[in-house]
């Protein structure tokens, strides 16, 4: 592939004018109405570089990235413009044209490997099927090139992989195979697609670095949509940040994420940069789990290990660790909801009973939740009305307008204001979701909330957005938080004391200052290093300077 | 409730006729339920709109008086398997373990029996009177009910917004009739509609065979089997009944799936 790269550098291999994409939205009990999702958006890309698109949910990155094969997912239209593949206008081309197209010269890597791999199917029957699809080469040569891919990819034992089936590989490895199939018919251009997003930070920069390295390898060019910053600024030439379906600003990566003309990279770029002070330690803890020990029914492993950690009134713990880590059944057992099988836990000076059935209507009332996905946490059958003024209800005995007017102090407070208390959850965006929920928990005038992994479905600027309000609602009601996430950034915005999980273990606990310095075990120093810096050259030095792998690998 | 669609509409006022003829059957029917008024099995006429039956009573005047029989037992025999099935189907979704094991058991020993013949078993024992009738049908489909209500709640019981009513330590009651009910209500109001037709049909087919509706009450299953021996020499007096089945169901399932499409709105039927 390297004669590629050297011939006929000139000519883009991807190149977009104006292009603009439209879909219609048929809402129930309305007429239908047009909405514009891409509006005249540029750009263009030579072989082997690659254009980082960047963007919150609903800019258009995906969309943008699906017409370089002049595909609409959804019943989306592209209205106007030209797409140009190797010098022809594709949005031209016949449907027999785009399937040569498709799968060929322009090859898709999606976000959630899990669900675009068939379960069904080996995986090197699926790796290698377009290349045998478009007589690419044969299939001796095909395995042979998958092989070769999967080994480049740093996955383990690249000549059986392939005759596994998706499911015993784990999400980090499928994602890699999922690239794999990608670069195996020899494209000229692939489009990544969020390929890095579900993954743990651990994992994360080895399936980036593996792109990377594949990229560089065979010399395709690349389209890397992304909503992170950082990550993008590992492994793109370019980058074009996008918002509401409109260029905000198109530049090389350096000038980016170091000099940002407009106020929306600004903020972008200087999103994970808010600090924390640690505040002082003292009083009594308001909960101590001692020597805790759970498993799941039918489980024969201890998901949970003599789990200890103590936390403050009006401190913030943080609970880090990737997925499989025991973070949330940590915050099971706490609730009542996974009774643990040995330890004890205690709470405002009470010890809590194992059970949920056993605990008095106080103790439910002043250990609240908060939960990742806002919209799964509130009945979509309900108004926020009835969503935050259930617990002033059940608790307090709050009717009629002293309830409402409550439930509009609290709406105020978590600065959304009037006109949203008859809405229903459908009604409002994922940061409103959130923040009713937030409301939700402090109608209960709780002493701890558990928030579990509470930004990590958000866009990031309006996470940041969150733990500015959680924290502004920490002064205020003197509430402790046990925050559980797995990105160590939000971490060092929020916390006071860090317990570091490790397959069920606390392998590292204490206040945030001591936690965050040197020396680090090693697993707090993976997880550290995992987390991607706003900073070209990060990826290769952290990959150089690991001390162990990813639990993942 | 702005617009109404065309299929809705017609579904709604045919739906509406038919009720409205079972509840006010004395005063718009021409005849008698039981009175002879004429020789059997008369052509339709301006005396009788839709003929005689097999000894000389007025055809009108029994559909009429039979579709109030019908649908009174159906509507009855269908609350009855909604009100215990469903309740039942939510409490084996919530509380889950032994009790949901013990009764998804049952209800399963309760359909490997054929309905029909377990209902013929039942009512030739049982004397037939109209409370065993909708008591037998009822609970017969109940069964149907508990599995689709339990299907539905087991999805919805393991939601977070469950789980965060049950760890604000609500009581049973309210996650069963304030979290699961209202999510669960689109695929029940659908089953409604189909249920109150299948126990029409089952209604019928039971009148049928004698053992449903006794005469001299009419039903429209009882009034084709009077009929029936007609057919042979051409006469249509047995089709009716099974004409006005055939309308009802379809009326009432387009009625059915607009409420349906409503329920579904998750914004409070505000559109947008």
């Amino acid at each position: 592939m390297l004669d590629m790269t050297q011939t006929n550098n000139a000519s883009p291999i991807l190149e977009i004018r104006d292009l603009r994409i439209g879909g219609t939205i048929y809402a129930p009990g309305e007429k239908p109405r047009d909405v514009t999702i891409v509006d005249g958006v540029s750009l263009t890309l030579a072989r082997g570089k690659v254009l980082g698109l960047i963007g919150e949910s609903g800019a258009g990155k995906s969309t943008i990235g699906m017409s370089s094969m002049a595909y609409g997912r959804g019943g989306v239209r592209i209205t106007g413009g030209e797409v140009f593949v190797n010098g022809r206008d594709i949005l031209r081309d016949s449907p027999a044209r785009l399937r040569g197209l498709r799968g060929r010269e322009v090859t898709y890597v999606a976000q959630s490997a899990a669900a675009s791999f068939n379960p069904a199917k080996k995986l090197m029957e699926q790796v290698i099927e377009t290349s045998l699809s478009h007589h690419v080469m044969s299939r001796d040569e095909a395995e042979a090139r998958a092989v070769t891919l999967f080994r480049k990819l740093g996955l383990p034992k690249p000549e059986t992989i392939g005759e596994r089936f998706p499911h015993q590989v784990s999400g980090g490895q499928l994602q890699r195979v999922m690239t794999a199939m990608a670069l195996c018919p020899k494209p000229d251009l692939v489009v990544f697609d969020e390929p890095t997003t579900a993954l743990d930070v651990t994992t994360q920069i080895d399936v980036l670095a593996a792109i990377k390295e594949a990229i560089r390898d065979t010399g395709v060019a690349a389209l890397y949509i992304t909503h992170d910053l950082a990550v993008v600024a590992q492994i793109a030439d370019d980058i074009m940040v996008l918002r509401h379906g409109k260029t905000v600003e198109y530049g090389e990566t350096g000038q980016i994420i170091h000099a940002p003309r407009e106020d929306y990279t600004r903020a972008l770029v200087s999103v994970r940069s808010q600090e924390h002070p640690e505040k002082p330690s003292g009083g009594n803890p308001v909960l101590k789990v001692k020597g805790v020990t759970a498993r799941y029914k039918n489980v024969p492993l201890d998901v949970l290990r003599d789990v200890s950690v103590s936390l403050e009134p009006g401190h913030t713990l943080a609970v880090v660790g990737e997925s499989g880590s025991g973070k949330s059944t940590l915050a099971r057992a706490i609730t009542g909801l996974l009774p643990p099988s040995k330890g004890k836990i205690t709470f405002a000076g009470r010890e809590l009973s194992a059970a949920l059935a056993g605990r008095s209507k106080d103790d439910l009332r002043e250990l609240q939740m908060i939960y990742q996905m806002a919209d799964v946490a509130m009945n979509p059958r309900q108004t926020v009305a009835t969503i935050i003024g259930r617990p002033l209800e059940f608790y307090f005995g709050l009717k009629g307008a002293a309830r409402d007017k409550r439930v509009q102090e609290l709406l105020d407070q978590i600065e959304m204001g009037r006109g949203f208390a008859d809405r229903y959850p459908a009604e409002l965006s994922g940061g409103q979701k959130q923040r009713v929920c937030i409301a939700r928990a402090l109608a209960a005038k709780p002493k701890l909330i558990i928030c579990d992994e509470v930004t990590s479905a958000l866009d990031p600027l309006v996470a940041e957005g969150i733990l500015k309000l959680l924290l502004d609602l920490q002064a205020q009601e003197k509430v402790a938080y046990l925050f559980i996430t797995h990105d160590l950034a939000t971490v060092k915005s929020i916390a006071d004391s860090i317990a570091v999980m490790y397959r069920g273990q606390v392998v590292r606990y204490g206040p945030k200052s001591d936690v965050l310095s040197p020396p680090f075990d090693d697993y707090t120093d993976l997880l550290l290093s995992s987390v991607p810096e706003m900073r070209q050259g990060w990826l290769e030095k952290v990959i150089v300077h690991r001390k162990m792998e990813s639990a993942g690998n | 409730m702005s617009r109404i669609p065309l299929s809705a509409l017609i579904g709604l006022a045919v739906t509406v006729a038919f009720f409205v003829a079972a509840i006010f059957a004395n005063f718009i029917a021409p005849y008698g339920m039981a009175e002879i008024v004429g020789d059997s099995w008369e052509p339709a006429s301006s005396k009788f709109l839709l003929g005689t039956d097999t000894i000389g009573r007025d055809l009108l005047s029994r559909m009429i008086y039979g579709g109030r029989t019908t649908i009174f037992i159906a509507s009855a025999a269908t609350v009855v398997s909604f009100v215990v099935g469903s309740l039942l189907g939510f409490t084996a979704a919530v509380l889950g373990g032994w009790m949901d094991q013990g009764m998804s058991r049952i209800v399963d020993l309760v359909m490997a029996i054929p309905t029909l013949i377990l209902a013929m078993v039942i009512l030739t024992v049982m004397p037939t009177t109209l409370i065993v009738l909708i008591l037998v049908m009822g609970l017969l489909d109940a069964t149907r009910v508990f599995r689709l209500a339990r299907a539905v709640a087991v999805d919805i019981a393991v939601m977070d917004y469950v789980e965060a009513a049950r760890l604000r330590g609500e009581r049973l009651g309210w996650i069963i009739f304030r979290e699961i009910l209202p999510n669960a209500l689109s695929p029940l109001v659908a089953e409604l509609g189909l249920r109150f037709i299948f126990a029409v049909l089952f209604l019928s087919t039971l009148s049928f065979l004698g053992l449903g509706v006794q005469p001299p009450l009419a039903d429209w299953g009882g009034i084709v089997k009077e009929n029936k021996e007609g057919l042979v020499y051409g006469v249509s007096a047995a089709l009716i009944p099974a004409f006005a089945i055939a309308v009802l169901a379809i009326s009432v399932n387009l009625v059915a799936d607009w409420i349906l499409n409503r329920t579904t709105s998750l914004k409070g039927g505000r559109g947008a």
